[in-house]
């Protein structure tokens, strides 16, 4: 039986082409905050994780390359990454980081911190950036902040892919702050339903 | 009907809906953003769905007879 395809069953093209963009003009960075409000959206007045089922062009691309194009172990997720304390403790650990984002951004609108053209990689790792912008295209903040909002994407695309290749395709789904959040706002919502 | 049949364990689900989509049946769906529901009636149990879980959740058990 072929089911039928919708729209939202391509978005793993969107992924490639947010990520592509990324390299070119970092300023596209900002089109991420639709990967984080949508999801919470839904979640919040829809009750549901629509998002994760159906949109989510991430999940779709590691479905993509994991599965039908075979670059994934298939092998079983380990335990301890879908247990609660590793879920909760990564999205914690991820809030940290998005919140310390926040914070270097507002240093840099606030005039205390200057603007750092690179990204940072798995929270450690600078790497220079500093092609994808021209200074004083805008406000140094909202540069800061692409920076920094990619740097988050890209690091978590990795980690995802990393997990797909070791594991199943969607291991990162296991663990993505995204899912934890999304799912804890529907439990809540549902009481339990 | 089919022998086998899905279970899911709601506790460790994490409602990512893979095996949604991956269903030939439409026999699972994520229910309420909370956990997987499998429809036992329309189950054939020909374990898809346990395969892609990124968590393992799904088991495949013998069907009890209604």
């Amino acid at each position: 039986m072929k089911k039928k395809k919708h729209w939202y069953d391509y978005l793993w093209i969107w992924a490639i082409i947010y990520f592509a963009l990324g390299f070119f003009n970092i300023l596209f960075a900002w089109f991420g905050m639709i990967d984080f409000l949508v999801p919470l959206g839904i979640a919040i007045f829809g009750g549901n994780k629509f998002f994760c089922n159906h949109l989510c062009g991430r999940g779709q691309l590691f479905s993509k390359l994991g599965g039908d194009l075979k670059c994934s172990r298939n092998k079983s997720t380990p335990r301890w990454m879908s247990s609660k304390w590793f879920k909760y403790g990564f999205l914690i650990f991820f809030l940290t980081m998005f919140g310390n984002m926040v914070f270097q951004t507002y240093l840099v609108g606030a005039g205390a911190s200057s603007l750092r053209e690179a990204i940072k990689l798995f929270w450690t790792f600078r790497v220079p950036w500093g092609w994808t912008y021209t200074a004083g295209t805008v406000a140094d903040w909202v540069a800061q902040f692409s920076f920094g909002f990619y740097s988050l994407m890209l690091t978590s695309l990795l980690l995802g892919l990393i997990v797909m290749v070791l594991y199943k395709p969607r291991t990162w789904c296991a663990f993505c702050p995204m899912g934890t959040m999304t799912q804890g706002i529907c439990k809540l919502k549902n009481n339990g339903k | 009907m089919a022998k086998r049949v899905a279970s899911v364990d709601k506790k460790r689900c994490v409602a990512c809906g893979v095996c949604e989509n991956t269903c030939p049946l439409a026999a699972v769906k994520v229910h309420r953003g909370c956990y997987a529901v499998v429809e036992e009636t329309l189950c054939v149990g020909c374990g898809k769905c346990a395969k892609s879980c990124p968590v393992g959740c799904i088991e495949m058990k013998e069907r009890v007879a209604v």
